[in-house]
C-alpha cells in the first residue's frame, strides 16, 4: 500500500459572518496516497473547489487540520518551511486565460519560481531548464519569448502546467485543468497530465465537474454535495456501485455518446434529506465510504 | 412526409478583420423538417454559432458579409429581408435560446413582463390576455407557482429556473423554430438532464423544430434526429445520430469520439486525440482544411478540398478516404470498439 501523502481531517471552511456562516466545506476528511490521482467531483457550489483551495493555503481555514507528509501545514511557519511547503505543493487553474499573467512571456511565467527559490542561478542552465520544462508538456523552446496571447486555450493550459511542475513538486491540485477546452484539446491536457504522472510519480488531487473525465483520470473518486464529501471509493466502485442516492443522481445525468442507450435512459432525481447527529462516512464496503446517518445508510444498502 | 422547414444552402459568411477575411463560414448545406431536431456539433471557431446567428440574421454587418447562399424559412429565402421584415420573423417565427441564462435575461425587469412583452409585440390581445399566456408558459417549463414567480425579478431563481425562463420567452410567440445555442453549457449535470427532458417535451407537443449547437456529443445524442459536424466553417459529415454515433465515417468525427473517454467500461488506455489545433481562418491551408490535423491524409488532401461523399440515403461526410479510388482505412479499432459494445447492450435492452 502506498504511503498517505495528504491526510485531511475535519476540514472546515466557513465564508460569511459567525452568526451567518456559509458553510463552503462543512467537516471533510479523506486521505490522498502517494502516486495516485483522487477525483473531486460534484456540482457547482458544493464546495470542491474550496477544498482544493484550502489545502493549499489559499485560505486559512476554519476548522480541521490538514497534514502533508506527516506535517501540518496550517500551523504557523518559518518562511523556510513555507518554502520548502510550496516547492512541494503545487496548483493548475481552470481558465488558462486569467491564470498567466499577459505582460509576461511564457519563459517568464515559468520562471518566476526560479527567482522566489533563488534556483538556477546560471542564465544558461536556466534557459536549459525552461526549454526543457516547456518541451516536457509538448511545446517548444522557441515558445519561452511568446506572451499568452500568442497562445491558443490548449497551449496556455501547458503553460499553466509547465508553471506548476518547475519546481518539480509531488502533488499537485488541479482545479478544473481542462473544462474550458475543446473536447479534442481536453483529451491532449488529461493525456499529458497522466504521462507527467507517470514520468514524475506525481500525486494529483484533481478537481472537476465533468464525472467521465474524472473517471477516466482518477484512481479514487470523492463526491462532494453542500460541501460535505457523501461517498468515496474507487473510480471503478463509485461508477459501477454507486449508494448514495446523490451519487446514483449525479450518474443518470451524465449524457453518454450512444443514442440507443440515451433514448431509453431513466434519470434519477435527488432529493435532499436532513440527516441526524449520527451521520458519518460510513465503510459500507472495503475503501468505499458513504455519508449518512444510521438509518440512512441501512435503507441504502 | 414531415414538412420541410428550413432549407440552407451553400451559406458562406464572412468578417472583415484589420488581418484579413476570416472565412467564418463556407459553404454550408443543410435542411431541417418539422418537429425535427438538427444538433450542429464542433469546436469553438468551427463555425456553428454564426451559421445559427446567420438563420436569425443576427451577424453584424459590419464586420460580417453574407457573401453568399441562401436561408429559406418554408421557401421563403431570409437573406435579402430588410430588417423590419426580420424583426416580425425573429421571435415570432424563429427563436433562440442562449447559452448564458445569468445574462440573457434582463435584470431590471420582473419575469412576468419580459415574457409578456414577446407576446404583445407579435400579436394583437389584451394585456390581461397575454399575462394569462405567460403564465401558463411558465408553468409548461415546469416553474412551481407560476403566479407568483411571475412577479419576481431574475436574482430570485437559480440557473435551471432562469433557463426555464429563457425557454418560456423563447416559446413566447409560438415559434416554429427554435434554436438553442449551448443552451446547457452553462449548468450542471443534473440541470442540464431536467432541460433536455423539458425542450423534447415541449417539442413533441408543439411539434416545433430545434437546431441544437452543442460540443458535447453526449448531448448530441441524447437529443439530436440528425447531426452535422462542422469543422473549420464547413459540415464535414452529416446524419441521422444513428449513423454519425454508430458508423462515423470522417476522421474529424473518429477524433471527436475518441477524445470522450468511455465512462462505461473501464479502458485504460491513452485517448485519441486530435493533434495539432483548428486552422486560421484567414489564411486557410490549401486542400481539405482538417489535413494537417488528419493521420490518414493522402496527398490529395493538401491539394484539393474533397467533396461531400454519399455514404448512404441519409450519411454524408467530405473526406478523400471515400473516394472509391482510396486506400480502405477502417475505424480506429478504439472506437469500433466501443461502438460494437454499445450495439451489444442495445440488443441486450431490447
Amino acid at each position: 500500500m502506498a504511503e498517505k501523502l495528504l491526510q485531511v481531517t475535519n476540514l472546515t471552511q466557513y465564508f460569511g459572518t459567525k452568526n451567518n456562516p456559509i458553510k463552503a466545506v462543512d467537516g471533510i476528511s479523506f486521505d490522498v496516497y502517494e502516486g495516485e490521482t483522487l477525483g473531486l467531483v460534484g456540482e457547482s457550489g458544493c464546495g470542491k473547489s474550496t477544498t482544493g483551495r484550502s489545502i493549499i493555503r489559499l485560505y486559512d481555514i476554519t476548522d480541521g487540520e490538514v497534514l502533508y507528509k506527516g506535517k501540518n501545514i496550517h500551523e504557523t511557519k518559518s518562511r523556510k518551511e513555507v518554502r520548502e511547503f510550496n516547492r512541494e505543493m503545487q496548483m493548475i487553474f481552470q481558465d488558462p486565460y486569467a491564470s498567466l499573467n499577459p505582460r509576461m512571456t511564457a519563459g517568464e511565467v515559468i520562471s518566476e519560481g526560479f527567482d522566489i527559490h533563488g534556483l538556477y542561478k546560471d542564465k544558461r542552465e536556466r534557459k536549459e531548464r525552461i526549454a526543457e520544462l516547456l518541451e516536457s508538456v509538448g511545446l517548444n523552446r522557441e515558445h519561452a519569448n511568446r506572451y499568452a496571447h500568442e497562445f491558443s486555450g490548449g497551449q496556455r493550459q501547458r503553460i499553466g502546467i509547465a508553471r506548476a511542475l518547475s519546481l518539480n513538486p509531488s502533488f499537485i491540485i488541479a482545479d478544473e485543468p481542462i473544462s474550458a477546452l475543446d473536447v479534442s484539446i481536453q483529451a491532449q491536457v488529461v493525456n499529458l497530465l497522466k504521462k507527467l504522472q507517470k514520468e514524475r510519480n506525481l500525486t494529483y488531487l484533481f478537481i472537476a465537474h465533468d464525472l467521465s473525465m474524472v473517471k477516466y483520470i482518477s484512481d479514487r473518486i470523492a463526491v462532494m454535495y453542500r460541501g460535505k464529501i457523501v461517498e468515496l471509493g474507487e473510480a471503478e466502485e463509485i461508477y459501477h456501485n454507486p449508494i448514495h442516492p446523490y451519487t446514483k443522481s449525479l450518474l443518470s445525468a451524465v449524457p453518454l455518446p450512444d443514442p440507443l442507450s440515451e433514448r431509453i435512459r431513466q434519470r434519477i432525481p435527488y432529493r435532499h434529506e436532513e440527516t441526524d447527529h449520527t451521520a458519518k462516512l460510513h465503510e459500507v464496503l472495503p475503501a468505499h465510504f458513504v455519508y449518512g446517518s444510521d438509518s440512512q445508510i441501512k435503507s441504502w444498502l | 412526409m414531415t414538412r420541410k422547414l428550413l432549407e440552407v444552402n451553400d451559406l458562406k459568411i464572412h468578417f472583415k478583420t484589420y488581418a484579413g477575411v476570416v472565412q467564418a463560414v463556407r459553404g454550408v448545406s443543410f435542411d431541417l423538417y418539422e418537429g425535427e431536431t438538427l444538433a450542429i456539433v464542433g469546436e469553438s471557431g468551427s463555425g456553428k454559432s454564426v451559421t445559427s446567428n446567420a438563420i436569425m440574421k443576427l451577424i453584424p454587418q459590419p464586420p460580417g458579409i453574407y457573401a453568399g447562399g441562401e436561408i429559406k424559412l418554408e421557401g421563403r429565402n431570409l437573406l435579402p429581408l430588410s430588417e423590419k421584415q426580420m424583426s416580425k420573423i425573429r421571435g415570432n417565427e424563429i427563436a433562440m435560446i442562449f447559452q448564458d441564462p445569468m445574462t440573457a435575461l434582463n435584470p431590471t425587469m420582473r419575469i412576468g413582463r419580459q415574457i409578456t412583452e414577446v407576446i404583445l409585440k407579435h400579436q394583437k390581445i389584451p394585456a390581461a390576455e397575454a399575462r394569462e399566456r405567460a403564465v401558463k408558459l411558465l408553468n409548461l417549463v415546469g416553474i412551481p407557482m407560476p403566479e407568483k414567480r411571475f412577479k419576481q425579478y431574475p436574482y430570485e431563481f437559480s440557473g435551471g429556473m432562469r433557463q426555464r425562463v429563457v425557454i418560456a420567452i423563447a416559446l413566447a410567440a409560438d415559434p416554429k423554430l427554435l434554436i438553442a445555442d449551448e443552451p446547457t453549457t452553462a449548468l450542471d449535470v443534473t440541470i442540464q438532464a431536467q432541460i433536455l427532458e423539458l425542450m423534447k417535451d415541449i417539442q413533441k407537443k408543439r411539434k416545433t423544430s430545434i437546431i441544437f449547437i452543442t460540443h458535447d456529443l453526449g448531448v448530441v445524442a441524447n437529443v439530436a434526429d440528425r447531426v452535422a459536424v462542422m469543422y473549420a466553417g464547413q459540415i464535414v459529415e452529416y446524419g441521422t445520430v444513428n449513423d454519425i454515433f454508430y458508423n462515423p465515417k470522417h476522421p474529424y468525427t473518429w477524433g471527436l469520439l475518441g477524445s470522450m473517454p468511455d465512462l462505461r467500461n473501464n479502458v485504460n488506455e491513452e485517448l485519441r486525440t486530435i493533434p495539432g489545433s483548428p486552422p486560421d481562418l484567414i489564411h486557410l491551408p490549401k486542400g481539405d482544411a482538417f489535413a494537417p490535423r488528419n493521420e490518414f491524409a493522402m496527398a490529395i488532401d493538401y491539394e484539393e478540398e474533397p467533396p461531400m461523399f454519399q455514404v448512404s440515403e441519409t450519411h454524408f461526410a467530405k473526406t478523400w478516404l471515400l473516394h472509391p479510388d482510396a486506400p480502405k482505412i477502417d475505424i480506429p479499432e478504439a472506437i469500433s470498439r466501443r461502438i460494437e459494445g454499445y450495439l451489444k447492450e442495445a440488443q441486450v435492452n431490447g
